[in-house]
């Protein structure tokens, strides 16, 4: 039996289709503007900068010189093997790999220092986690280290190394070990402060994937805390570990303020770890705000290096991730 | 009645990390001797990581003692900074400092969260959105003293008319009253908000993913539009995570130095005006301590450290400790911002 349609129905019926009120439309629509206008505008700047800095920065790049590599000759872009001219001078070749050498060396340096540490720390987070209230304790001491703004880090480190003098000679090597002004060692040491929580929470968060049962087959096996821990446990966790360096590394390597007043900078090939050492952010940072029109030129190509560095480095951490995971 | 937290608990069952209790270390049998010592050897380094954070409180501390004892707290609000006459204030960093923090936080914390909105919500499909938020994250990764280049270079020039504009019309707002000439606290804002709208976005973005989806439907079956939801229902019970975001944001804010030093226009004045130039700490940290000689003068560098020091600390452990309180055992969420941070 059909019924026919009722009052009741046909106003229920034009109550469901009509439009929503004029304010309540117009708030859906604005807002839907405004969050899309507001996205492109957060997605500018990252365009921006890096048109610029291929826009700005490629040309000096195209200026080739021929060298002989292992007995082959080769171009090599000039800035990329050249150290930097005087100002004015316009016969010889203009560059920054000296700046290339020394951000590498103090990277380097970073890493001697806070990777041992870093592993260290991430495994004794892994391992006595949960447990223990110093443990959670020192997490949360180092979530905070990383946090801490790099310029006071420049600070300590000025304060430790550059302020203090030292000279501890090395019996073997016949060398000596010393402190005391600004060196590519402050530097590193500043570095390796600054990479040191990054490293230990990537760890700790690659050792925390590791499944249980490697661990138990480990122990049922035989195998003590530090058998299980090197042998399987790091085994299975180093494409993490490798990922986080690798993001530390990106993060070091464009770091400027705690180099400015610790490794300083410098026209020459770095000379040693003791004395002050040039570097591509600093190079960047001192180029920028000079009053040459070449130099700023070749800021913006230093920029371009540095960015394909900490680029290359996020891009290989991702890399080794996803190798792993298809071993798995 | 129906729980709507059973979604994050299926989460957390789901969840591949070891939770992992048993003490795996051996008590007796050949290499107990190795066993003990790689223990022992865990701790040490395990301590001395956590050290350095004490290590660099004390040797500031003990380094600005030149300077505290010969100011005392009188430091903090005086404005002279005199370095011939050995006469140093803080006032005009302080002022500098939270000044462009909050000109930084009030640009980036509307533009992250519409970052996240979007990139949580279906408004694009979603193979544009984890492109797009790994695209603002991307930002973070951008050094800051390059960020600093292209602010000297490009955004003062193109924001100079802009500046010329507010000046001319609104010179009788005490915010506009002074002639631009390119660098200021207004630019210095804007960068810094360039550099933490990452930080916010992606916080958000995790916080506003694990709202159960009960909520949505409910509000939704209640008859709210999509934004009604949203600004009615999703924000609020993400707030005190976005709350986190923030915080954590402003010290990232409070720290920030090259790219700001380069764009601030290093003046001690003191202005109203957002067109002036000024100084924060860090910039006048980068800029006089390489050049410091005579130990008051690297005293009071020390005193301004420790004030920044002991500034982000406060704000970077309530940071941390709301994100953590929200998110549970989200460490990621901390983690991964961070560690895609720039370099500065």
């Amino acid at each position: 039996m059909t019924t026919e349609p009722n009052f009741l129905d046909q106003s229920l019926d034009t109550e469901i289709h009509q439009s929503l009120p004029l304010t309540r439309t117009l708030f859906s629509r604005g807002m839907t503007v405004l969050a899309f206008a507001l996205t492109g505008g957060a997605l500018l700047p990252l365009f921006a900068i890096l048109f610029e800095i291929l826009r700005q920065g490629l040309p000096p790049l195209m200026k080739l010189q021929e060298m002989r590599l292992l007995g082959l000759p080769i171009s090599i872009p000039e800035v990329l093997v050249s150290l930097p001219a005087p100002e004015g001078v316009q016969d010889r070749a203009n560059g920054f790999a000296n700046a290339i050498v020394g951000t590498l060396m103090m990277v380097g340096i970073a890493c001697l220092i806070s990777v041992p540490f870093g592993v260290m720390t991430g495994i004794f987070l892994s391992e006595f986690g949960k447990r223990n209230a110093i443990a959670n304790a020192i997490r949360f001491i180092t979530v905070i280290l990383s946090s801490v703004p790099s310029i006071v880090v420049g600070v300590f480190a000025y304060a430790v190394i550059v302020l203090t003098k030292l000279t501890i000679p090395i019996p073997l090597l016949n060398a000596t070990f010393q402190t005391g002004g600004f060196s590519a060692w402050a530097g590193g040491f500043a570095l390796s402060v600054i990479m040191l929580p990054i490293v230990a929470l990537s760890t700790e968060e690659a050792l925390k994937l590791v499944p249980t049962s490697h661990r138990l087959a480990s122990a049922a096996l035989g195998g003590g805390r530090f058998p299980t821990i090197c042998r399987i446990v790091l085994a299975s966790a180093l494409p993490g570990i490798t990922t986080g360096v690798l993001l530390a590394v990106a993060r070091a390597a464009g770091e400027t303020a705690p180099l400015i007043f610790t490794a300083l900078s410098s026209q020459f090939w770095p000379q040693g770890l003791f004395s002050p050492t040039p570097s591509l952010s600093v190079l960047i940072y001192g180029y920028a705000s000079s009053p040459f029109k070449t130099q700023n030129q070749l800021a913006w190509t230093a920029s371009l290096v540095l960015i394909g560095l900490v680029l290359l480095s996020s891009i290989l951490s991702r890399l080794v991730t996803r190798s792993s995971l298809k071993i798995r | 009645m129906t729980n709507f937290f059973k979604q994050s608990d299926n989460l957390k069952e789901l969840s591949t990390e070891t939770d992992f209790d048993t003490d795996l270390t051996s008590t007796e049998g050949e290499g107990i001797w190795l066993e003990y010592g790689f223990t022992g050897l865990l701790w040490v380094m395990a301590l001395a990581t956590a050290g350095v954070l004490f290590w660099m409180s004390w040797v500031i501390y003990k380094d600005a003692q030149p300077a505290v004892r010969e100011f005392g707290l009188n430091f903090l609000w005086s404005q002279t900074w005199n370095v011939g006459q050995e006469k140093f204030g803080a006032l005009p960093f302080i002022y500098g400092t939270l000044v462009s923090s909050a000109i930084a936080l009030i640009l980036a914390v509307p533009t992250g969260l519409a970052v996240a909105i979007i990139t949580s919500e279906d408004f694009l499909p979603a193979w544009v959105r984890s492109p797009l938020g790994f695209l603002v994250e991307l930002i973070a990764a951008i050094p800051s003293v390059i960020v600093g280049l292209w602010g000297i270079f490009i955004l003062i020039p193109s924001l100079l008319p802009f500046q010329q504009w507010l000046f001319d019309h609104f010179k009788w707002i005490p915010l506009f009253n002074s002639e631009p000439f390119g660098s200021g606290m207004l630019m210095a804002g804007i960068v810094l908000s360039i550099m933490i709208l990452p930080t916010v976005a992606a916080i958000s973005r995790e916080v506003l993913l694990v709202i159960p989806k009960e909520l949505r439907s409910a509000s939704m079956s209640l008859g709210a539009t999509r934004w009604e939801t949203i600004w009615n229902v999703l924000l609020p019970s993400a707030g005190s995570g976005i709350l986190g975001a923030v915080i954590l944001a402003l010290g990232r804010a409070l720290g920030e130095t090259m790219a700001v030093t380069m764009v601030i226009g290093n003046s001690i004045q003191i202005s109203p005006s957002l067109l002036a130039p000024g100084y924060t700490i860090p910039a006048i940290l980068a800029n006089q301590f390489a050049e410091a000689i005579d130990k008051l003068h690297i005293g009071a560098l020390m005193y301004l450290a420790l004030v920044l020091f002991a500034l982000t600390l406060v704000v970077n452990i309530i940071a941390v400790l709301m994100v953590q309180l929200i998110a549970g055992n989200g460490l990621k969420n901390v983690l991964r911002p961070l560690s895609l941070a720039k370099g500065e």
